[in-house]
């Protein structure tokens, strides 16, 4: 997957454990949790999906990576680039 | 008769409910007195098709898509009772102090349909717990419907459930009368609730044991006191009151549905499953007896009957015992309606009659086509309501696994 791949990845992820949000003017460079309702149980969640879907386990101390959409991208793709894209 | 101080006398002050055939009093109570089941095909995990009373209540409109995500059915049944409930009772909610607020529901199980769902989910992994949710524990939790209510209402005040299998309805009852006479609260957010159609474990149980209804007509399925019962028709659903002291609901000119007089609960201490006639009429008597009234003054007994075997001839020995042949008696059961709402059961079954106080009217006991003579109660209310013309007094029995039994008795207010 490149790197927009993986950015709609994480779209359809928050799509599902936010589903109330607006998605469609997320900033890529602005936290998750500053624009939009996401505590630690929902950031969990995250975690989680790319677990079942992807069976990245990405350990505890990386969790700092996941903060905005760009860095989030940037953790992940080395790691998924040799994944097919979903779509 | 009553002779309590008006400060222990409790009242029902609001009312929310969702059940298989409807989702406010006016449509279930409406569904009632037309001979309405809400008894359905329903699929299954691993079971395929079985019978169930499936509700149909808006989720979103007291929640949002995310809560319904992250909580339980039961959660969302307790959370849009009640708020039913409380726009019901017309309490200024925002001026309230949600400190003096309890939540108090009955509850037959909780946490079985999330731990099924997760064994199902890591089963797709070949059972790596490493992909068992984090919601797990807050979904599983026994307070997990009474907490996503104070959640969801901003309440403050204790939230718990009562786990008394199929006799919580009534203890969620008698829990809220009980602390608000001890003014632990001062409004109290009581009933009982079921999300048991999404656990695949209670059909199985229920079939291995050789007590899941089955019926080429889903409607025609349950049918207590029949002579062609087959057992349960489990249901979800949930009700849910808003009760207060009487003077506290007269000082707001509220609507009163009625007044919680007597209620009372036992233990058979006899079988895991069996019931025991014994113990439900000594239990029925207690409720009396607190009510400071006899057998006699009861125009209205809401049987708990399930339509099982056994089950449905203890009740009506119990009853016999206790009333004889007396006229001017309606015996009725709301499951042959919705089937057995767990949890709910005894609410939905009292909140099924409480309208009987204004129009005088005794619902039916539908499918009751051919009565076994096991069953034979002169007073039963069969296949059409019965107009009585006036009731003061309702007897709601509910009991349940382990030989709980509870009952409670309302009083028309006057």
């Amino acid at each position: 997957m490149n790197e927009g791949q993986i950015r709609q990845v994480i779209i359809d992820i928050l799509e599902r454990i936010a589903p109330d949000e607006d998605l469609s003017e997320l900033d890529d460079a602005v936290p998750f949790r500053e624009q939009m309702e996401l505590d630690s149980m929902d950031f969990l969640d995250i975690v989680m999906e790319l677990r079942k879907q992807y069976r990245i386990q990405i350990p505890e101390e990386d969790y700092e990576h996941l903060v905005t959409m760009n860095s989030t991208v940037t953790y992940l793709t080395p790691l998924l680039k040799d994944v097919e894209s979903p779509a | 008769m009553n002779q309590l101080p008006d400060e222990q006398r409790i009242v029902i002050t609001g009312i929310g409910l969702t059940a298989p055939n409807g989702n406010s009093l006016s449509e279930y109570r409406e569904n009632l007195l037309a001979g309405k089941s809400g008894v359905s095909q329903y699929e299954t995990r691993y079971m395929g098709d079985v019978l169930a009373g499936v509700c149909d209540f808006d989720e979103l409109r007291y929640q949002k898509r995310k809560e319904v995500r992250r909580g339980t059915r039961a959660g969302s049944v307790s959370t849009y009772c009640s708020h039913e409930a409380v726009a019901d009772s017309s309490l200024d909610w925002e001026s309230i102090d949600k400190s003096r607020v309890g939540v108090f529901l009955g509850i037959t199980e909780h946490g079985n349909v999330e731990t099924e769902n997760e064994i199902y989910e890591i089963s797709q992994f070949d059972y790596d717990t490493k992909v068992w949710s984090h919601h797990h524990n807050p979904r599983t939790v026994a307070n997990n419907p009474a907490g996503e209510v104070t959640l969801s209402l901003g309440i403050t005040g204790p939230h718990y459930t009562i786990g008394a299998a199929c006799a919580a309805g009534n203890a969620g009852f008698i829990n809220g009368v009980q602390m608000l006479r001890l003014r632990e609260v001062d409004l109290a957010i009581v009933g009982g609730v079921s999300e048991s159609i999404h656990t695949f474990g209670i059909f199985a149980s229920f079939q291995s044991q050789g007590a899941l209804a089955t019926h080429e007509d889903p409607t025609k399925a349950s049918r207590p006191f029949d002579r062609n019962r087959n057992g349960i028709v489990v249901a979800e659903g949930g009700g849910i009151c808003t009760i207060e002291r009487l003077p506290d609901a007269l000082a707001r000119n509220a609507k009163i549905y009625g007044e919680i007089v007597g209620y009372a609960m036992n233990s058979d201490a006899s079988d895991f499953v069996l019931p025991n006639h014994n113990r439900q009429k000594e239990c029925m008597e207690l409720a009396l007896r607190r009510a400071d009234i006899t057998s006699d003054d009861i125009d209205l007994v809401s049987t708990h009957a399930t339509a099982t075997d056994q089950g449905d001839i203890e009740e009506v020995k119990a009853l016999r015992a206790l009333f004889g042949d007396r006229e001017n008696l309606a015996i009725n059961n709301t499951k042959s309606f919705i089937g057995h709402a767990m949890g709910a059961a005894g609410a939905l079954e009292l909140l099924g009659n409480i309208q009987s106080f204004d129009d005088g009217i005794a619902h039916a006991t539908i499918n009751l086509d051919d009565i076994d003579p096991e069953c034979h109660l002169p007073q039963i209310v069969a296949n059409e309501p019965r107009d009585m013309g006036e009731i003061n007094y309702i007897l709601n029995n509910s009991f349940g696994m382990l030989g709980i039994n509870s009952v409670l008795i309302v009083k028309k207010f006057a």
